[in-house]
């Protein structure tokens, strides 16, 4: 006879438990009840609806049509108020009455809030379901928003809202940043990436009070006496099991409801399983032993043997460019020892913790490819005195193999975990290929590996590789934006390969889903399309952002700044004058002495433009470029001309890079220095481009950087004569256009496709380097101009005057 | 409706636009790819932007300054930005941008 199984709470727990159940064909007629007021969702995929980069009918687990296949009669936006287990009914707050033969708690937990003063002010909230997520992601771009708590939640909640433009600070007790995963170096990497990302991160603060206006908060208010302003608070302190209805029903409760490893409570008809439970003294707050506890669930439902163990979970944190894995114990004693690998230019660190030949615990921040096979081990409690010397570098580098991650996840064993939500090893995912799921969708659908968190999906793509070879195409990276499907290197590639020359044919031959593209892509296919097609291609001007239209930065208050070129930093009186002459005569509201070795007139408005760079113009000067994707400026150091120390003409090759190179547009910025001695006094190894001058010649090196990251150059090659180290370079700069992604630095680009192959391409192979500066010649001899000398011919100036004036008008 | 003459269509970039000086403030002419006209107001609300310096793309501008999205038909926010600009009748004809300018007077006195 059918019987009857009541569930309360729609949740990931209770999802799979009912799937588990479902798919083996067992008998039941099942009523589902949520308080929330929608069916089981995948509740880890908030974060990525957060951040915008998934939507929430993406994260859906069961739909309308799951229910109905299943005969689930489902209560959504309906609590359960009282249960009656002498009379086995349900009641619930739509005041349905139902019976059951069996009953399943699956109530989840609450998020804590901390009761200090102020904690019930409008605008107050956790992080735990889709209104919360709703309510950060309905926040005005600049508004101000703190968040309580430095763990993995509080982190994704933070990284979400930045990601919208939402000015957020983090307030942590402790003294780093997820000390219940992660180690104090690991914190700070993490601290430091968030930071990047425009987060103020407090640690070692304490809360004191909410401070409010109107019933509504207002600012957060710590016991230094610091005030934090901000619109929304969101406290992400840790959840307590939600037990009450569990406790008020009289069911043997503790931190959560008591349930044997049948997963059965103090009451025989009554299971629970999920955040709610306490299973011999533990409570839980991931997925992965809640998709354990389902697969019991389902069994002793169906009257078969099962009994739930709890096992080892690992952990990683879901905010894009934050890649960090921790597992295990990892703190610090005199019986354990630690191995520990760290490369501060890649922002890499390592740790295995290390207690009678076996990994107890493993940290890992920046590089995390090798965390499931520390994991592994750790599980398996693996003797690993053999490999103690090359353990932290990896699967890759034991007995002998090479450093392809694809050899690396060919040689893991059938029994290595790739999915830890899911408990899903390798040998489940060759099987389920071998059964015919040749893709990722297939995979999830069929084994659910990579289905939950994701951050597993791009092993499972390595296991389709190495186990389909040629018939499985690793999915490209991420696209575009939303007009396209398509990568920027797919898009660089077609345009060269399909020789597109103009934005109409991308659009069209590429399939672009918009009319003419929206100001992500359009600005990188003009720029793709120009530096690929010199002669043939028209750069768009409105296809430029709005710094590169009017070649002058703007300002906040919509005036621009206009900085003349200082060819090598090196000036003379009459220049001087000139721009001295421009600043009174158009107003300039501050001039400075830029970092790069010139001038900025800042505060001039837009009408004026024309008018301020016809004059400098007549004085010899053009555009300094510092507004453009372009070469910016070649710092010089004053050389053998007057210094003791100097070997070279530093300021003398300086000018003339600089001259080579003026007017060019590349991917991102390009700077450059010349320092005439190792002494450095034009700082080049921070550059794109650096070289330094020694007795025997000069040391070019690139890749360099000194704003967001600061990154020292990488040697290049050493070229004795002035005539070779200038088509090192625009080799170098024309191999960096036609490669790069539109917006990637130079480092970035040379971190992608690795300097030996840049090497390769300009320092050994001399036809190549030669055929390279020959095609940035080309490029040059279009676009090496000034552009305010066009804008200041008189028709043109024109444009940048209102059209009509009405104010002059009714005036009359 | 009384159209006023504000110039040549020749006058604004395809997918760009220029500013017309009002009482009422400066007022954003855009012109699309497919030639059809908009007025709005050249002020984004987030914070004080000029939106004729922006990329237009389709019937959308993205603000020069961060990115806002705004329809140049009705004005509004696109996407999770919330914000509205004034929006103003303009029209081509024979080449010419006419726009009416009752509103804006009305603003203005
Ligand atoms: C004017 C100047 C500051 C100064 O008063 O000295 C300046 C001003 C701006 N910098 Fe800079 N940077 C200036 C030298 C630098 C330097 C130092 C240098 O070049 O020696 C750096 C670090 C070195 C480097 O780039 O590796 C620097 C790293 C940045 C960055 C971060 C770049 C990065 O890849 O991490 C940005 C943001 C960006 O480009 O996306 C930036 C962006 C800006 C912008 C354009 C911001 C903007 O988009 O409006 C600023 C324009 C202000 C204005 O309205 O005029 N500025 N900026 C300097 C102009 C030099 C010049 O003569 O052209
Ligand atoms: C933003 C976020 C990110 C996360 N990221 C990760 C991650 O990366 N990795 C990981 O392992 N875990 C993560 N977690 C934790 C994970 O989501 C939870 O462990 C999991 O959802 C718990 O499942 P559950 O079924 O026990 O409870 P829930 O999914 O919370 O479901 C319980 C449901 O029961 C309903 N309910 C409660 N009481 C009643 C009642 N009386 N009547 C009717 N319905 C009721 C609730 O409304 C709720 O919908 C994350 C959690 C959040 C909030
Ligand atoms: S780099 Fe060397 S040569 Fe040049 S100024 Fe400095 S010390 Fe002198
Ligand atoms: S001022 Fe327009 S988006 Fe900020």
């Amino acid at each position: 006879m059918t019987q009857k199984l009541v569930v309360i709470g729609a949740g990931m727990a209770s999802g799979r438990a009912l799937e588990h159940l479902f798919e083996a064909g067992a008998d039941w007629d099942v009523t589902l009840f949520n308080a929330e007021p929608r069916g089981n969702y995948n509740r880890l995929m908030l974060s990525p609806v957060l951040s915008g980069e998934k939507t929430y009918e993406e994260i859906v687990t069961h739909d309308e049509a799951w229910y109905q296949q299943h005969g689930v009669d489902t209560h959504f936006g309906t609590r359960v108020t009282e249960v009656d287990r002498d009379a086995k009914i349900v009641r619930a707050d739509d005041g349905s009455e139902v019976h059951y033969d069996k009953l399943l708690f699956a109530t989840g937990s609450n998020p804590f809030i901390i009761p200090m003063p102020g904690h019930d002010l409008e605008g107050v909230i956790a992080y735990r379901d889709l209104e919360d997520t709703e309510r950060m992601m309905n926040m005005p771009a600049g508004s101000k928003v703190v968040v309580i708590g430095g763990g993995l939640l509080g982190l994704e909640a933070a990284a979400g809202m930045a990601a919208h433009g939402i000015d957020v600070t983090v307030v942590h007790i402790m003294g780093h940043l997820m000390e219940r995963q992660l180690d104090e170096p690991a914190g700070y990497l993490l601290r430091r990436a968030l930071m990047d990302k425009g987060i103020t991160v407090k640690c070692k603060a304490n809360s004191k009070e909410i401070l409010g206006e109107d019933g509504k908060v207002r600012a957060l208010l710590l016991d230094d006496g610091t005030e934090l302003p901000c619109d929304l608070l969101v406290m992400a302190v840790g959840i307590r099991p939600n037990t009450k209805l569990g406790a008020d029903c009289g069911l043997a409760v503790g931190r959560g409801i008591h349930v044997d490893d049948q997963m059965i409570t103090s009451d025989p008809d009554v299971l629970a399983l999920g955040e709610c439970v306490e299973h011999n003294g533990a409570v839980f707050g991931l997925v992965a032993p809640l998709y354990d506890q389902a697969k019991v669930v389902a069994k002793t439902l169906m009257g078969e043997e099962a009994a739930f163990q709890p096992r080892e979970i690992s952990t990683k944190l879901k905010v894009t460019g934050c890649d960090l894995f921790s597992a295990g114990d990892f703190a610090e004693g005199t019986d354990r020892e630690d191995i520990v690998f760290r490369d501060p230019a890649r922002g890499v660190y390592k740790r295995v913790v290390i207690k009678d030949n076996k990994i107890i615990g493993a940290v890992m921040y920046g590089d995390t490819a090798d965390g499931n096979w520390f994991y592994g081990m750790m599980k398996d409690g693996t003797d690993i005195s053999d490999m103690r010397e090359t353990l932290i570098f990896g699967p890759a580098y034991q007995g002998g193999a090479s450093v392809d991650p694809m050899a690396a996840v060919a040689a893991l064993p059938a029994d290595a975990e790739i999915c830890g939500c899911n408990g899903i090893c390798k040998g489940q995912i060759v099987d389920a290929i071998n059964a015919g799921a040749h893709d990722l969708a297939g995979i999830r659908a069929t084994t659910k590996a990579s289905a939950s968190c994701g951050t597993c999906t791009g092993l499972v793509e390595q296991v389709l590789a190495v186990t389909l070879g040629d018939d499985f195409v690793m999915p490209s990276v991420q696209s575009v934006c939303g007009c396209t499907d398509l990568s920027h290197e797919d898009v660089r590639r077609l345009i060269k390969s399909q020789e597109l020359k103009s934005q109409q044919a991308v659009w069209q031959e590429l399939g672009w889903k918009t009319v003419n593209g929206c100001h992500v892509c359009r600005p990188a296919i003009n720029y793709y399309l120009l530096a690929d097609w010199p002669v043939e291609y028209q750069d768009d001007p409105q296809s430029r952002f709005v710094n590169e239209r009017n070649h002058a930065n703007i300002q906040k208050d919509g005036t621009y700044s206009v900085v003349p070129r200082m060819w090598g930093g090196i000036t003379t009186p009459d220049e001087l004058r000139a721009i001295a002459d421009a600043a009174e005569k158009y107003n300039a509201k501050t001039v400075k002495v830029t970092g790069g070795q010139r001038i900025d007139l800042l505060g001039i408005k837009k009408e004026d433009l024309p008018g301020i760079w016809y004059d400098l113009n007549q004085a010899g000067m053009v555009s300094g470029h510092a507004y453009s994707k372009g070469l910016r400026t070649v710092k010089t150091c004053v050389g053998t001309d007057h210094c003791r120390f100097g070997t070279q003409d530093s300021t003398g090759l300086g000018i003339k890079l600089e001259k080579a190179l003026w007017g060019s547009w590349t991917p991102h910025k390009v700077k450059l220095a010349v320092s005439g001695c190792p002494r450095n006094c034009a700082e080049a190894t921070c550059k794109d481009v650096g070289i330094i001058c020694v007795d025997s010649g000069y040391e070019v090196s690139v890749a360099g950087a000194a704003g967001m990251d600061v990154k020292e150059t990488e040697f290049l090659a050493k070229v004795p004569t002035e005539e070779e180290a200038l088509e090192l370079t625009c080799a170098f700069i024309q191999i960096y256009r036609e490669n790069a992604k539109y917006l990637d630095r130079a480092y970035k680009w040379v971190a992608k496709v690795g300097l030996d192959w840049v090497k390769e391409q300009v320092v050994d192979d001399l036809a190549s380097r030669k055929a390279l500066a020959e095609r940035f010649e080309l490029s040059q001899s279009i676009y090496r101009k000034d552009p305010w000398a066009d804008l200041a011919e008189p028709q043109k100036a024109e444009r940048f005057a209102p059209v009509a004036d009405f104010t002059l008008e009714a005036a009359e | 409706m009384s159209w006023t003459d504000i110039a040549a269509l020749e006058d604004i970039p395809v997918r760009g636009a220029r500013i017309v000086k009002t009482h009422a403030g400066c007022i954003a002419v855009f012109r699309t790819d497919a030639d059809e006209v908009f007025a709005t107001s050249d002020r984004c609300p987030h914070k004080g932007g000029p939106l004729s310096e922006g990329i237009v793309h389709g019937k959308s501008v993205t603000c020069p300054l961060h990115n806002w999205v705004f329809s140049l038909e009705t004005g509004e926010a696109q996407g999770a930005d919330e914000g509205q600009i004034a929006t103003y009748p303009a029209r081509v004809e024979n080449g010419r941008v006419l726009m009416d300018l009752s509103e804006i007077n009305k603003v203005a006195a």
